[in-house]
């Protein structure tokens, strides 16, 4: 019997250019034309001033542990416990959840603000996940 | 809004609380509605609006047999009901309908007739968060503690502390799931769920409900129990997404929601004698403490682990023995606003003596929704 598979996201016609990036190994964010926020999850129109005038682009890829919890139990399907749930906050701004690898899943080595850069864990021909690793590492 | 325009006149809890494997979600809503009308001295007839969360209200209306003139189905997570009070005071104010019927009941633990709840892959938080492996509320609403405690310079045994506290509310409390003593070592030891938390600063997982039933301030005389009038009341949400908080030093919905109903009731912290902070993890006591306006954050966990909270402390809170102890069978905010009125009716199990102003704190989801009712027993 297969093993029960990590939840896989499906793209909408909003969020394509984000999971298209991903697979091209890119973090793509957007910004606003207009008054320049840039902001994350991916929507057509800028959430600080409404504009629809919006533009993609492709984000440094660094930032810094903001939060996470180390689950234990009970584990999502496709997933062995400990694991850390991560909140990365991006050089450009926004946060975004994650995981971290290559890095032991423990309090000792998750450091609160410590550097990450990101990396791409390809799940299917489809779906690449971006994730996050120490920085430098 | 009008301070005290409207009263909680009926409420009740089910009739048994814990584990209920003999009942379905929807009977426990009816239980539930039946003893508040009993509470009330009313008949099925007299309620003419119907407010209810994740059940729907048509569904809790035909199951009851009642045809509303008024109907709420406001579902923001375990705070729906203190929004459904607000809105329901507005309602009656507005002469949109006369009596209402708010009703709460899961089964949590037992899962009778329980709606499947499950994130649609192509939602955002399908697409943003559900693949990094969050499974639950436990591995998700701890995720800002730690950098809260970072922030705020909050330790692990002070968190820690507020379990230790509401565990002994717990003991005065016959209705309680979980009544021996526990200390902070004791928490500290448990079995590890997400770190930083473990599983004695995880809610319960229970079945049961609970009922209130609403009308006018100049109806309220009328009724068989000590009216409890709504001082005050705010509502807020910010976002389905914990990772998309705007900060996690703080909840956004909380300083809206607890703020809000501060200044409708016209009261101060130090008028308040009874409060109810609802712990679905044990760092929610101290993020409220904070956010509505009661000390700094920074002076939270030391406050409680002082033991400013706990029985015979300057400021009694979660004095059924919260969603820690008491009971939470998912959408724990029903059975604080039930405490609250026990308190201010002058019938709980762990009555704070003479008191006369109780603050009732919710929220829904992760951070994601928030609701606050002040009630006083004095009009």
């Amino acid at each position: 019997m297969a093993e029960p598979a990590r939840a896989r996201p499906k793209p909408t016609p909003e969020t394509q250019h984000y999971w298209d990036g991903a697979k091209a190994g890119e973090l793509r964010l957007q910004r606003c034309d207009d008054c320049s926020n840039v902001y994350f999850p991916p929507r057509p129109f800028c959430p600080g001033c409404a504009s629809r005038k919006v533009s993609v682009f492709k984000a440094s890829g660094k930032g810094f542990l903001y939060s996470y919890v180390i689950n234990h139990r009970p584990a999502a399907p496709g997933f062995t416990p400990p694991y850390a749930i991560a909140v990365v906050e991006l050089e450009e701004g926004p946060r975004l959840m994650s995981n971290i690898i290559d890095c032991p899943q423990t309090p000792e080595a998750l450091v609160l603000d410590m550097k990450l850069e990101v990396a791409f864990e390809k799940l299917d021909d489809t779906i690449t996940l971006p994730v996050f690793r120490p920085a430098g590492g | 809004m009008r301070r005290n325009a409207v009263a909680v006149v009926g409420a009740a809890e089910t009739t048994e609380l814990g584990v209920i494997p003999n009942t379905s979600q929807i009977q426990l809503h009816a239980d539930a509605a039946l003893n508040a009308i009993k509470d009330a001295g009313l008949k099925l007839s007299d309620i003419d609006g119907i407010a209810t969360a994740v059940e729907t209200p048509q569904q809790i209306a035909h199951y009851l047999g009642i045809t509303p003139t008024w109907v709420d189905g406001t579902s923001v997570g375990g705070c729906s009901f203190m929004l459904h009070v607000r809105h329901a005071a507005a309602a009656i104010e507005a002469g949109l309908c006369k009596t209402v019927l708010i009703t709460h009941a899961e089964s949590g633990k037992s899962m009778i007739g329980k709606l499947p709840r499950s994130i649609p892959a192509d939602s955002l938080q399908g697409q943003f968060e559900a693949p990094y492996g969050v499974y639950g509320p436990p591995s998700m609403f701890p995720i800002p503690v730690l950098r809260y405690m970072k922030t705020h310079g909050i330790t692990h045994e002070q968190i820690a502390s507020v379990a230790v506290f509401q565990r002994e509310w717990a003991a005065k409390n016959p209705r309680a799931m979980m009544k021996a003593p526990i200390t902070v070592e004791d928490v500290l030891n448990s079995k590890m769920i997400a770190y930083p938390f473990r599983i004695l600063q995880c809610c319960l997982v229970t079945d049961g409900g609970g009922a209130l039933i609403l009308t006018s301030a100049d109806r309220a005389k009328d009724f068989p129990n000590k009216p409890v009038y709504i001082l005050g009341t705010g509502e807020s949400v910010e976002t389905p997404m914990v990772s998309q908080m705007k900060t996690f030093d703080s909840s956004r919905a909380f300083t809206v929601a607890g703020p809000t109903a501060f200044r409708e009731a016209g009261i101060t912290h130090k008028d308040v004698d009874h409060l109810m902070i609802y712990d679905a993890f044990a760092h929610l006591p101290l993020y409220g403490l904070g956010d509505l306006g009661f000390m700094p954050h920074e002076e939270t966990g030391q406050f409680i682990a002082d033991g400013n909270t706990r029985p015979g402390g300057k400021l009694s809170m979660n004095t059924n023995g919260g969603g820690l102890s008491y009971m939470h069978s998912g959408m724990y905010g029903m059975y604080a606003l039930q405490e609250s009125v026990r308190q201010m009716r002058g019938i709980a199990p762990a009555q704070v003596e003479g008191a006369k102003i109780s603050v009732c704190h919710g929220v829904g989801g992760m951070f994601a929704a928030s609701g606050t009712v002040i009630f006083t027993n004095e009009k």
